[in-house]
């Protein structure tokens, strides 16, 4: 045959091959690779510090608690542990979605002359790969503290190597599963927008609920009517059923010095059983899926025109007209953007209840000084809100133009003017739930008029400044090629922005910090709070100026950007 | 020429402004790089008011580059292109509002109807109204996509985005169309539609500037031709001046495109491919 090795049919390292050989090469080609990996390395290591250290120090105060210490650990690891498997439940239906059946190289694939079970293998590793690599490197400092606190040898590490692993196949395979029952009932498309619905419902419900129960209640067992109720509400466990339950009392077991083979062996082979009958599903049902995958076209028919976007944009521009009204339909019609909302909801449904919750009144008088250096502080921690607002909805506002490129570069539209078309489209609806938030948040803390006016009118500011920083960035760091509006955000870029707003937040707070201790100061020396008018207008000065910049910069390197861009 | 050239022609008449004589488009020493890599080597070209010029090369010869250069949508590295006079680089809000672009490949917005993308490439080329709406409804009854005037573009199929596409091209009247790979995903009736619609709108006044593998299709509709390879024109001209060129008196386009971009070497590949699947 002249040299050439004919192979009897492609293995499961051979499929994956393009996958492993895009990142790599994805990886060298990158110009600003070690800029990135260094930012993502100090991130990365600070978050895990982070993580390590809370845990340690929770760990730590548990064995300090006589009799119940072994419980209560155990019990944190188990809520970790039945946590992470929500959420890789969640992610695996959903990349499961893409991997098996919107892909775009599944056509290659599904056409060569490779077996049902070795494409299962290759497109389940690469689902688990793509859905659980955030909770592997959560769990990392989690097990570490575990093993530090209970000063366990380098078995314990091998061992939660070895309970993490099964433990992330069981639900890949149970996800992809639910996937391939659900594209063949419904149409991949319409399957894709249910699953977007449904897992942010069920993300959004998990987030809220977990908060909802104030899981800090542990730390304090006081609060519980009596310490038999406490040591029983711990005993319970969360559920035998579950693999959460298997692993965490696998590793708890080692950690307190008698092994507990059973949970361990169960959960291998509950994962090895798993994969045959999802090997023999896939085998069964996968074609079946593809093709219906295929057949996505379903009429369907847009709305009518709204009257009230016509009319409040009467006077403009007829390209400004247009570009709003697609980008509000646009918005509406895809589900996986404005299903956001839901999250946006919970994010400030949380965020105030937290405020209301605050133990600011503990005291026998309503601290004045407290109530309003946390209504001062709940700027910034608004503005927080904001930004990871404006990261889910701004940031990826050009990314999403990616393919459409041709049309706004060959029409004689200004590149400014789609700017600024987005620009507005972000900051109004922003602005009406910044303004809100900040106004409701303080008047529920009772913060006095001057803390209340000051913060409103700097948070009205500060919304101006996050949607140009979001809509900055997002056009400096886009991401052209996907189909999920959802992942932009958790982009280099958008860690970029995150941390660019940070900055900018704690600016706009550090200089505006001073006429309100001046304030806070004036009550404490004269018993009567008064407003420095020169501490007042250097600090409005000096934010106002910062606020400027953020909103200037961004929106200038943003448009030099795409300008300088052959699409 | 065009099936039912009354209501359906006047959605293919170039407005009237500035349509004096002289050319339509002109490149003048056009270069694009992308690092080291030179797509396009100092293009020098005229296409007069009036005619359909096809634009064909071999793969990787600089064709879609140049059309998107004429497009406005890469910048050159070097050179200018003036369309209808005005600079696409010092003016090229007055150079595009000339141009219908037509894209070789149909990337829409899936979440507008059909409608809706017409009147929105309308309204960002400054044109609304009643006259938009007219011409949303002629052009859609024309590519037989009026019942579908209300659907969502995700729900289209291939062809379909691809009349769209074309629609989209002249709803806001354009002087020139500029169009990569015209043929793509239509079918044999809308294809026929399609040169039809070339052949009226030029008869209309409008100028053609057209890229195509199809050479059967650039043969029958362009007045005048250039071939580019490696980035630079090789040969430029009516069909006849082609021939001269190549030295093939009475050749068809596809016998004088192999002479001039190699084609004697194809043989050689012919003759190496039969030897290997021998084997």
């Amino acid at each position: 045959m002249n040299g050439a090795v004919v192979r009897s049919r492609a293995g499961l390292l051979w499929l994956l091959r393009p996958k492993i050989r895009t990142k790599l090469n994805r990886a060298k080609t990158d110009e600003g690779k070690v800029f990135k990996g260094f930012l993502l390395g100090f991130v990365g290591i600070f978050f895990w510090s982070l993580i390590f250290a809370v845990i340690f120090r929770m760990l730590q105060y548990f064995r300090g608690t006589q009799g119940i210490g072994d419980l209560l650990a155990s019990k944190l690891l188990g809520l970790a542990f039945v946590t992470f498997l929500m959420i890789l439940v969640l992610s695996n239906v959903i990349t499961a979605l893409s991997t098996f059946f919107l892909s775009e190289d599944l056509e290659f694939v599904v056409a060569a002359p490779v077996d049902s079970d070795t494409v299962y293998a290759a497109r389940l590793t690469e689902t688990i790969v793509d859905s659980s690599w955030m909770v592997a490197l959560l769990a990392v400092p989690l097990l570490i503290a575990y093993g530090v606190v209970y000063a366990a040898g380098p078995v314990y590490y091998l061992l939660a190597v070895g309970t993490v692993i099964p433990f992330l196949v069981i639900p890949a395979v149970i996800g992809s599963a639910g996937t391939l029952l659900l594209v063949n009932i419904f149409p991949a498309r319409r399957t894709r927008d249910l699953l977007a619905l449904v897992g942010l419902f069920a993300a959004a419900g998990v987030v809220a609920l977990f908060r909802f129960l104030r899981p800090e209640r542990l730390m304090s067992p006081e609060e519980f009517s009596s310490l038999v109720d406490f040591i029983a509400v711990l005993r319970t466990p969360t559920s035998t059923w579950l693999p959460s339950e298997w692993a965490a009392t696998a590793l708890m077991s080692y950690l307190s010095g008698r092994f507990d083979w059973f949970h361990f062996a169960f959960l291998w082979s509950t994962a090895a059983v798993c994969l045959i009958a999802g090997a023999w599903l896939h085998g069964r049902y996968f074609d079946g899926g593809f093709t219906r995958a295929q057949e996505g076209a379903e009429k369907k028919e847009g709305r009518t025109r709204s009257k009230l976007v016509d009319r409040v944009l009467a006077r403009a521009e007829p390209s400004t007209r247009v570009m709003v009204a697609k980008e509000i339909r646009v918005f509406f019609r895809d589900t996986t953007q404005w299903s956001q909302l839901i999250l946006l909801g919970v994010l400030v449904a949380v965020y105030v209840y937290n405020i209301t919750v605050l133990p600011l009144y503990t005291g026998e008088q309503i601290s004045f000084l407290l109530i309003n250096a946390v209504s001062f502080l709940n700027l910034g921690l608004a503005g927080f809100v904001v930004a990871a607002i404006a990261a889910r909805f701004v940031f990826p506002a050009m990314s999403i133009e990616g393919r459409m490129m041709w049309l706004m570069q060959s029409s004689p539209v200004d590149i400014r003017t789609i700017f600024w078309s987005k620009y507005w489209v972000g900051t109004v609806p922003l602005l009406l739930v910044a303004v809100p938030l900040i106004v409701g948040t303080n008047l529920v803390l009772d913060a006095s008029p001057f803390v209340l006016a000051l913060t409103t009118l700097t948070m009205i500011g500060i919304t101006f400044a996050l949607t140009a920083l979001a809509l900055g960035f997002g056009a400096l760091y886009p991401n052209y090629d996907t189909e999920n509006v959802a992942e932009i955000p958790t982009s280099f870029g958008g860690l970029l922005f995150m941390m660019a707003a940070v900055s900018y937040l704690a600016g706009v707070v550090m200089l505006e910090a001073w006429p309100v201790y001046y304030f806070l100061d004036s009550r404490i020396q004269a018993g009567q709070a008064e407003v420095g008018l020169v501490p007042l207008l250097m600090g409005v000065t000096g934010a106002a100026i910062l606020t400027g910049f953020a909103i200037w910069l961004p929106l200038r390197a943003g448009i030099r950007h795409v300008q300088s861009v052959d699409f | 020429m065009f099936e039912s050239s009354g209501a359906h022609s006047a959605v293919l008449t170039p407005p009237s402004r500035d349509a004096g004589p002289g050319e339509m488009l002109e490149l003048r020493h056009v270069r694009k790089s992308y690092g080291s890599f030179v797509a396009v080597k100092g293009l020098d070209l005229s296409v007069h008011r009036g005619e359909i010029f096809g634009f064909l090369g071999p793969n990787g010869a600089g064709k879609t580059t140049t059309i998107r250069m004429v497009a406005g949508v890469l910048r050159p590295s070097s050179g200018r292109i003036l369309v209808g006079g005005d600079d696409l680089g010092r003016e090229p809000e007055r150079a595009k509002s000339r141009v219908g672009y037509i894209p070789d490949r149909p990337y829409l917005y899936d979440k507008l109807s059909g409608g809706e993308f017409l009147r929105f490439v309308a309204g960002l080329w400054g044109r609304e109204g009643d006259e938009v709406e007219r011409r949303v409804d002629r052009l859609l009854e024309l590519f037989q996509l009026a019942p579908w005037k209300d659907e969502l573009i995700e729900s289209y199929s291939h062809g379909m985005r691809q009349k769209v596409l074309i629609s989209s091209a002249l709803i806001h009247q354009p002087e020139l169309i500029v169009v990569d790979e015209p043929m793509v995903g239509l079918d044999p009736r809308s294809a026929r539609l399609l040169k039809d619609l070339f052949r009226t709108f030029v008869a209309n006044g409008g100028t053609v500037f057209l890229s195509t593998h199809t050479l059967e299709v650039a043969e029958a509709l362009c007045d005048r031709i250039a071939i580019i390879s490696q980035g630079e024109v090789i040969a430029f001209g009516t069909m006849d001046e082609l021939r001269e060129q190549a030295h093939a008196g009475g050749a068809h386009l596809e016998e004088i495109f192999l002479k001039v971009t190699g084609g004697e070497a194809m043989n050689d590949i012919i003759e190496g491919l039969r030897e290997a699947i021998a084997r």
